[in-house]
């Protein structure tokens, strides 16, 4: 069983308002199980950032979804608990979770414009969202619409309670999801690649409004990226995902300055430097696994420069290499052929 | 002075919009381009970087012919090539050479790899039948691949390895110039680097002159000699890949590279710049400079009239620079320690 970085004593430090145990998702096909999350465990106190980092085919965004209820009964499998306040979410019935999402918990997705509808104005849909949770007169829940959509820093925010989803920019239709998820006050902000299709400028503007946010109501945020150089500015822990199960976990700060897993390393010296430029990149070589082919023991083991083994016949522990840092590797010691970019 | 390989000399292309009043009222035109000068030098990797609706895509279409030049000259070595079609333009298309943004969508799912690598010989004539199967052998042992590789289909490879074929393809018949445009935006970051070493090998070893089209900053601060930032249709920053990281002379590119995140939150003191609103669209484009309305420096200088009623030309700096700013020495933001 893997044990999260604020277990036992580290938990008293701040209230725990989501605790992740045991997470599994999986996938069956005929006879055989594939697991797309593998035995998760992780917490994040109220008013902290907790980014889950990740390639393609990680689960990152499946981790997101079992938190939020989201995953489909009928073809995923779901162990583990997820705890919010105490209630466990997986064990709850859809017409109780429905009750808690957008209420308690509150996420926004990479494609703002596919999460809104495009035929109701945006107005509409905020004060729709609003009323499905809370007894309020369409009046006030028009005034609070728009109090939402100043604090989110939309120009005009009268005149967009009347526009089309269509009519707003990418940068404004995320504007208006984060002004629909926090509109509620909820306790937990589930943030899957809020800004992987927004340009760069815009970008640094959400990031931003997310930090902002963060700091002034209390709410948690687990925001899950594929941009190690996001989580860097935005998080206060990270947890390094591969294939499914927690690589490497830790203050965001320390992690990233010593970083002990060979893939937390190999993604940080695969990644250009604005400002320490490289004469080459040292990539990671092959590719992230497919979920039906993913390696015995360590699954980064077939990828990894230091590779023993050891690696290939059994899963590595968790070793705690650091305060609160946690890699999952036999070969945390050794000295390998990668290197932290200066 | 050096003839350059390719040279752009006020490129415009335009869209047709909406219709602007009324059903006979006259069309709307969009300037997607708008008067771009810039040339790229043999031997060299140029880097064109800019956010969506920049132009910068439709600069890399535009050059190689796959959406009509409205006015202006593109020249390969000194020879006018602007809207050339049919059999006139063999010569050139086999010269300049495109590699794009999803490996999924630009290789044929229904051809192996050794049918898509032999068509671009075959079309040219470029080797006789006997040899192909050797050339395209080298071409996959070139960027990295097994000659085995050559039977099978598209389908059966990874994001990366599907990018290194149609590099392959790109690079059959030697091309002068490859236009690459978002290579690596569809890939994971580990995956990424090795197609960016792979680019910078073939640059090294067959001195591929390249035009690296990125919104991504970093990336093109890697792998490119120079850099030509745009913005709303028009360059605003031309400089080399150093100089322009360590000073860049418009408040745009300056803003970009701000925004760039970074691993280490102390790596550089540096003054965060967050610009306000979106990106203008093209159908409503500023006054003055197309920039100020979300210019930082405009704000900090107490909105100088010159900027939101003159447009500011790309003009030469020392140091073989350019910046289309009234104020290009003051570009730099202000740094906090």
């Amino acid at each position: 069983m893997y044990h999260g970085p604020y277990d036992t004593a580290e938990s008293h430090r701040s209230m725990t308002l989501l605790a992740v145990k045991d997470l599994t998702v999986s996938v069956r096909s005929g006879a055989n199980t594939a697991p797309i999350v593998d035995g998760l465990s992780f917490q994040i106190a109220a008013g902290r950032c907790l980014g889950i980092v990740g390639e393609s085919g990680s689960g990152k965004s499946s981790v997101a979804l079992a938190v939020m209820g989201l995953l489909n009964a009928q073809a995923l499998q779901v162990g583990g608990r997820v705890e919010l306040g105490g209630a466990d979410l997986v064990a709850l019935s859809p017409a109780q979770l429905r009750a808690r999402q957008g209420r308690d918990i509150a996420m926004i997705f990479q494609d703002p414009g596919s999460s809104l509808n495009p035929v109701q104005r945006i107005g509409a849909q905020i004060i729709e969202s609003l009323r499905a949770h809370q007894k309020v007169s369409r009046v006030e829940a028009a005034q609070r619409a728009v109090e939402a959509l100043t604090r989110v820093g939309m120009p005009d925010p009268k005149g967009m309670m009347r526009r089309y989803p269509h009519q707003l920019s990418g940068g404004q239709r995320q504007r208006v999801m984060i002004a629909m998820a926090v509109i509620l006050k909820p306790r937990l902000l589930v943030a899957d690649e809020p800004t992987t299709a927004l340009d760069l400028t815009i970008q640094a503007q959400i990031l931003v409004l997310l930090k902002d946010l963060v700091r002034e109501t209390g709410m948690a945020l687990l925001l899950i990226s594929h941009d190690l150089g996001v989580v860097a500015e935005m998080a206060d822990d990270v947890i390094v995902l591969y294939a499914g199960r927690a690589v490497e976990t830790g203050p965001v700060a320390q992690v990233l300055d010593a970083p002990r897993h060979p893939y937390t390393l190999g993604l940080m010296a695969a990644r250009p430097d604005m400002d320490h430029p490289q004469s080459r990149l040292a990539p990671i070589p092959g590719t992230p696994p497919r979920l039906w082919q993913r390696a015995a023991g360590c699954a980064f083991h077939p990828r990894c420069a230091r590779a023993s083994a050891a690696c290939s016949a059994s899963a590595p522990p968790d070793v705690a290499v650091g305060p609160g840092q946690i890699a999952a590797c036999f070969h945390t010691g050794a000295q390998g052929a990668l290197q932290v970019p200066a | 002075m050096t003839q350059p390989l390719l040279a752009l000399s006020d490129v415009s292309v335009t869209y047709p919009g909406q219709a602007a009043s009324g059903l006979f009222g006259k069309p709307m035109v969009f300037k997607a381009l708008d008067g771009i000068t810039l040339a790229l030098n043999k031997g060299e990797v140029l880097g064109l970087i800019g956010e969506s609706g920049s132009g910068k895509t439709t600069l890399g279409r535009a050059i190689v012919g796959l959406v009509p030049v409205a006015s202006g000259e593109i020249s390969l070595n000194g020879q006018r090539v602007t809207n050339q079609q049919g059999a006139a333009r063999l010569p050139f298309a086999r010269a300049v050479q495109m590699v794009f943004q999803d490996p999924y969508g630009s290789l044929h799912p229904r051809q192996t790899i050794g049918q898509t690598l032999m068509e671009p010989l075959k079309i040219h004539g470029t080797v006789p039948p006997a040899q192909m199967q050797a050339r395209v052998s080298a071409l996959l042992a070139r960027v990295g691949m097994t000659p085995n590789f050559a039977a099978r289909y598209p389908a059966q490879f990874s994001g990366g390895q599907r990018q290194r074929i149609a590099i392959a393809r790109a690079i059959a018949n030697d091309p002068a110039l490859l236009i690459a445009d978002e290579p690596v935006s569809a890939l994971d970051v580990s995956v990424q680097a090795q197609i960016l070493n792979l680019l910078a090998d073939l640059r090294r070893d067959i001195g591929l002159s390249m035009l690296f089209i990125s919104h991504d900053l970093t990336v093109v601060r890697h792998l490119c000699d120079r850099i030509a930032v745009m913005y709303l249709g028009r360059i605003v920053e031309v400089a080399p890949a150093a100089a322009m990281a360590a000073r860049p002379a418009h408040p745009y590119t300056a803003a970009l590279m701000s925004a760039a995140p970074r691993l280490h939150a102390g790596a550089q003191a540096r003054a965060p710049i967050i610009l306000t609103g979106d990106v203008p669209s093209h159908s409503a484009i500023p006054p003055g400079c197309p920039f100020h309305t979300r210019c930082w420096l405009y704000q900090q200088k107490g909105r100088p009239a010159r900027c939101h009623t003159e447009r500011p030309p790309l003009a030469s700096l020392p140091s073989g620079r350019q910046s289309a700013c009234f104020f290009p020495d003051e570009t730099q933001p202000a740094v906090t320690a």
